[in-house]
């Protein structure tokens, strides 16, 4: 599997991610693989994977707020019952111009998540079906929530009446010093 | 972008000529929806007051409505180990038949719509009980985007049962306790509704954003 799908992945500029790394002591799983693909080329090398690959089955599609890098990160999770292997597929997009292809006629149902990555991270997949209708926020007017610059504290006690008295302590120091005022400290 | 309805634009043009579900009703129809506003109404004086209150205080029919997680815990109440209905105690599949809302925990916008237009089409005398903390002060969604604080400022709360989850034990408890205000005719959620309809209109249309519904009291 690994062998076939890196001859193409050259075709696509796709190159695997942390194959042989060992992270933490522990190595990556073998039925699981990152490949980080170009923009241009995601949405064709997905395609082959769908169609020649085997890896019929969209298991999630997903994005990441990288703010310091200023980038999406795009991540489509793929599975070939046949093989049974898992492949990733991440894609970093420009996150002043959020905007990927569709693949809503690879997988139809893809055009539900598209819709809701439009509405909980502003990126826009254009010609996907429904993208800007409503989806989970009716009549949201804020920013798209899940980017990160987007204060929801902030945008929680401006909107919704803070009842007043609410404490916040940093759980370990209230644990030692309230709670087990006498133990060693262990962390 | 090849397709006409994908614009946003365009969408937000089609929004805004958007007309209430009731607009295409014919004429001699569109009295099924109630455009009134609530209004008062006076208990009675004396015996039939307490009497009134004692009959319902021993027949509270909640709404089967869970709105939150905490709606799992209404499920245990009713099967035999817990029993509600030993307390008169019983659900309703519409809100038209009941007169206790149970808010099951964390309420998010879109469910408060719901929760509102559910509230509005309940009979009175009507009840609402918070379950969990989430209904009090947010619990552990107040600095959520998306979730309520504090029930109280949307629609009138009688009993809130503080918990994340309340127990069974904790839910019947709250139910005595709500039975036991009813008794003492404390219970005046709708009344005070009315009253303020003003204002817990203006906080509802504060985080209620687009209504399309019937124009009930909106």
């Amino acid at each position: 599997m690994y062998e076939n799908v890196m001859k193409s992945a050259e075709r696509f500029k796709a190159r695997p991610l942390g194959r042989d790394q060992k992270i933490g002591g522990m190595k990556q799983r073998e039925d699981l693989l990152f490949m980080k693909v170009e923009q241009e080329q995601a949405v064709p090398f997905i395609t082959w994977l769908k169609e020649l690959g085997g890896f019929g089955h969209l298991v999630l599609f997903t994005a990441v707020d990288f703010i310091e890098q200023d980038i999406f990160q795009i991540t489509y999770l793929l599975h070939s019952y046949e093989q049974h292997h898992d492949i990733v597929v991440l894609v970093e997009i420009d996150r002043q111009k959020a905007e990927m292809e569709s693949i809503h006629h690879l997988w139809p149902h893809a055009a539900t998540y598209q819709q809701e990555l439009f509405e909980m991270f502003g990126i826009t997949f254009p010609g996907s079906p429904r993208l800007y209708e409503d989806f989970a926020l009716e009549g949201w007017q804020g920013p798209p929530p899940m980017r990160r610059d987007f204060d929801t504290k902030e945008y929680s006690e401006k909107t919704y009446f803070p009842r007043p008295g609410r404490v916040t302590h940093d759980p370990a120091t209230y644990m030692k010093e309230q709670l087990y005022p006498g133990e060693a400290q262990t962390w | 972008m090849d397709n006409d309805s994908n614009n946003k634009e365009q969408l937000d043009e089609i929004r805004k000529q958007l007309t209430l579900a009731n607009n295409d009703v014919r004429e001699g129809e569109q009295a099924y929806f109630c455009d009134a506003r609530p209004v008062v109404v006076e208990p009675y004086r004396g015996i039939l007051e307490r009497f009134a209150n004692w009959a319902r205080s021993e027949s509270l029919w909640i709404l089967g409505f869970g709105t939150g997680c905490g709606a799992i815990e209404l499920r245990p109440l009713m099967t035999s180990r817990y029993d509600m209905y030993r307390f008169g105690i019983q659900p309703r599949p519409t809100p038209r038949q009941a007169g206790v809302f149970v808010i099951g925990g964390y309420a998010s916008v879109k469910t408060m719509k719901r929760i509102v237009r559910s509230y509005e089409q309940m009979q009175g005398p009507k009840f609402v009980v918070g379950l969990g903390s989430c209904t009090i002060n947010g619990g552990m969604y107040w600095d959520s985007y998306n979730t309520i604080n504090r029930l109280d400022h949307y629609i009138p709360v009688d009993v809130y049962i503080a918990g994340c989850m309340p127990r069974p034990e904790a839910l019947l408890a709250g139910f005595n306790a709500l039975k036991a205000k009813i008794r003492a005719g404390e219970c005046d959620g709708m009344n005070k509704y009315a009253q303020n309809f003003d204002w817990y209109k203006a906080n509802q249309k504060q985080i209620i954003k687009h209504w399309e519904m019937p124009d009930y009291n909106w």
